[in-house]
């Protein structure tokens, strides 16, 4: 299609701001951490230089490979205690409520909280899980404990119980909207064909949620990889995470070339998982075509 | 299968059946549990900013509502609710100059790099907010720009400006172009079909995706954390309150914050589900 002068300056003026923004605000602050990300530390700042001595450090020091890999571990978990959660209940929306007006009202119900405060989602689990705090003062109580335990709050388990319930809506999007692109009567074909349910769950409505679970996970896994508010709330030194490391390099430990390094192994582990999972995704489109 | 169903119907189907309702029933169950598990600490905020006692523990109390009367007194936090709505509104307001013609070129203009520019723009989505706040502060710092709230609103407009191209793209790409042709062909310059065909059409796109924005700049702490200066957004005062430990007064925010955004979100769905009028 030929432009003409005239639609060419309006097309010119529509993409300018925009372009220009994204450029001066994206393109050029990633370059920044990418070339800062071979500089040299020096004291107090750092120098210009193209080494590779922070990504050779990050990948040998005990200290840096330990967060990385407790980072995929937790964001590993998360997502999998998220799906254990989200499946079987969007499961029982989509399927089991006959009314679309409750259905959508309690999808909306999971959704909503995503809007509320994440802070304050994560703060009130620390209020929960403390050993001065709510699930303490309920379990002594009702005499199950004799005084309150520390056991809840500051470890592993506190980081994937309230990452968990931070991002579980982020689970049951996806898997909502492939459940209910299912056609209906393909579930009931296979009754017809005298499949039972627990067979028709396996060979039809499991490979056709595929996309949702990938989509699901991938969102889930991604959020908790990128998290520091979760491990500063309720994570204690055995829940530090890979963005903890990177905030006190541009704080206290003043090591920019290094947090810049770290910046960009996150961006990449990101980035690979969502392009690896957008390729999953397009293929089990393809299976249904 | 034919054969089997064939061979023995009444049986299959009745145990089929059997199944069928006990998975119903223990599916409502743990969808009962999961409901639980999202509402209770929600609840568990709410109750305790009416409890009286500076501790959070059980059993209750009394009821009181000191802590809502100490707010209003907080002077550091009056003042960050103030920036907070300083800094949504005017992020708000560049997402939407940024971001509704990043949306209408991404789908109606060819240019070189479109897709290179369309990567760019959703970035901010997909990558974790620490890494917009690490980059952009680098930006800062180089350009010698002291960190203030100006500074937390360049990096929450160029965070949430992918809000607002998805929005408004994905209610342009449902949008019935012939509306447009007819007016193109009635004589309408370029510039009055857009204000009066295609604006009024995305309107309640651009408003929807402005509340959402404007409700995540106003929680955002990612970005806030590196970009902020010596004041305080709301969610930074109220990160700083936490290191010197639990108090009920944070419960009283945090319940009017979570009335505040259902406010919002109540109206921004409204307004994203109601395509035209």
């Amino acid at each position: 299609m030929k432009l003409s002068t005239r639609n060419r300056l309006s097309a010119a003026g529509i993409l300018s701001l925009p372009v220009l923004w994204t450029t001066v605000f994206l393109f050029i602050p990633y370059a920044i951490i990418f070339t800062y990300s071979f500089y040299q530390k020096q004291f107090p700042t750092f120098v210009p230089a193209f080494q590779f001595g922070n990504y050779a450090l990050i990948f040998t020091d005990p200290q840096y490979v330990q967060v990385l890999l407790r980072t995929a571990k937790i964001a590993l978990i998360v997502a999998a205690c998220a799906l254990f959660l989200a499946y079987p209940f969007t499961y029982f929306l989509v399927f089991k409520i006959k009314s679309p007006r409750v259905r959508l009202m309690l999808y909306m119900a999971v959704i909503v909280p995503l809007w509320v405060s994440y802070l304050l989602r994560a703060y009130t689990w620390k209020t929960i899980l403390g050993s001065e705090g709510v699930l303490n003062s309920f379990l002594v109580m009702i005499g199950v404990l004799d005084q309150p335990s520390d056991i809840f709050l500051y470890n592993q388990f506190s980081m994937v119980v309230t990452l968990t319930y931070i991002f579980v809506p982020f689970m049951v999007m996806p898997i909502y909207t492939s459940m209910e692109k299912i056609p209906r009567n393909l579930i009931e074909a296979s009754k017809d064909l005298g499949v039972g349910p627990f067979r028709t769950f396996l060979k039809v409505t499991l490979p056709l949620t595929t996309p949702g679970i990938v989509a699901g996970a991938t969102f889930t896994y991604c959020l908790t990889f990128g998290d520091f508010i979760a491990s500063f709330l309720v994570g204690g030194p055995d829940g530090l995470m890979v963005a903890n490391v990177i905030t006190s390099q541009f704080g206290a430990a003043l090591n920019w070339p290094l947090g810049s390094a770290l910046a960009i192994i996150m961006l990449i582990v990101v980035l690979t998982i969502i392009s690896l999972s957008d390729r999953v995704e397009r293929s089990g489109r393809l299976d249904l075509a | 299968m034919t054969t089997r169903a064939r061979k023995n119907p009444t049986t299959a189907s009745t145990i089929d059946r059997l199944v069928e309702r006990f998975s119903s029933m223990s599916l409502a169950g743990f969808a009962v549990l999961v409901m639980t598990f999202l509402y209770l600490p929600i609840l568990i905020l709410v109750i305790f900013s009416f409890n009286d006692d500076r501790s959070l523990t059980l059993p209750l109390s009394g009821f009181t509502t000191r802590w809502y009367v100490a707010l209003f007194s907080n002077e550091d936090l009056l003042e960050a609710i103030f920036n907070s709505f300083y800094v949504a509104t005017v992020a708000t307001v560049i997402t939407l100059i940024i971001g509704v013609p990043a949306a209408i070129a991404l789908d109606r203009i060819e240019f070189p790099g479109k897709t290179l520019f369309r990567r760019f723009v959703l970035l901010p989505i997909a990558l974790p907010g620490v890494i917009t706040g690490v980059s952009m502060l680098n930006l800062f710092k180089l350009m010698g720009m002291n960190l203030s709230l100006e500074t937390v609103i360049l990096g929450h407009a160029t965070g949430l400006v992918s809000i607002v191209v998805t929005q408004v793209f994905a209610r342009l790409q449902r949008m019935n172009r012939s509306v447009e042709e007819v007016s193109a062909d009635l004589g309408a310059k370029p510039w009055q079909t857009f204000f009066l065909v295609t604006l009024p059409n995305i309107k309640t796109a651009i408003i929807g995706s402005a509340l959402l924005s404007f409700t995540v700049s106003f929680d955002e702490i990612p970005v806030t954390f590196f970009l902020t200066g010596r004041d305080n957004t709301l969610p930074m005062y109220i990160w700083s309150t936490l290191r010197r430990g639990i108090t009920p007064e944070i419960n009283a925010v945090g319940t009017l914050i979570v009335l505040g955004s259902l406010v919002l979100i109540f109206i921004s769905v409204r307004m994203l589900r109601n395509p035209g009028n």
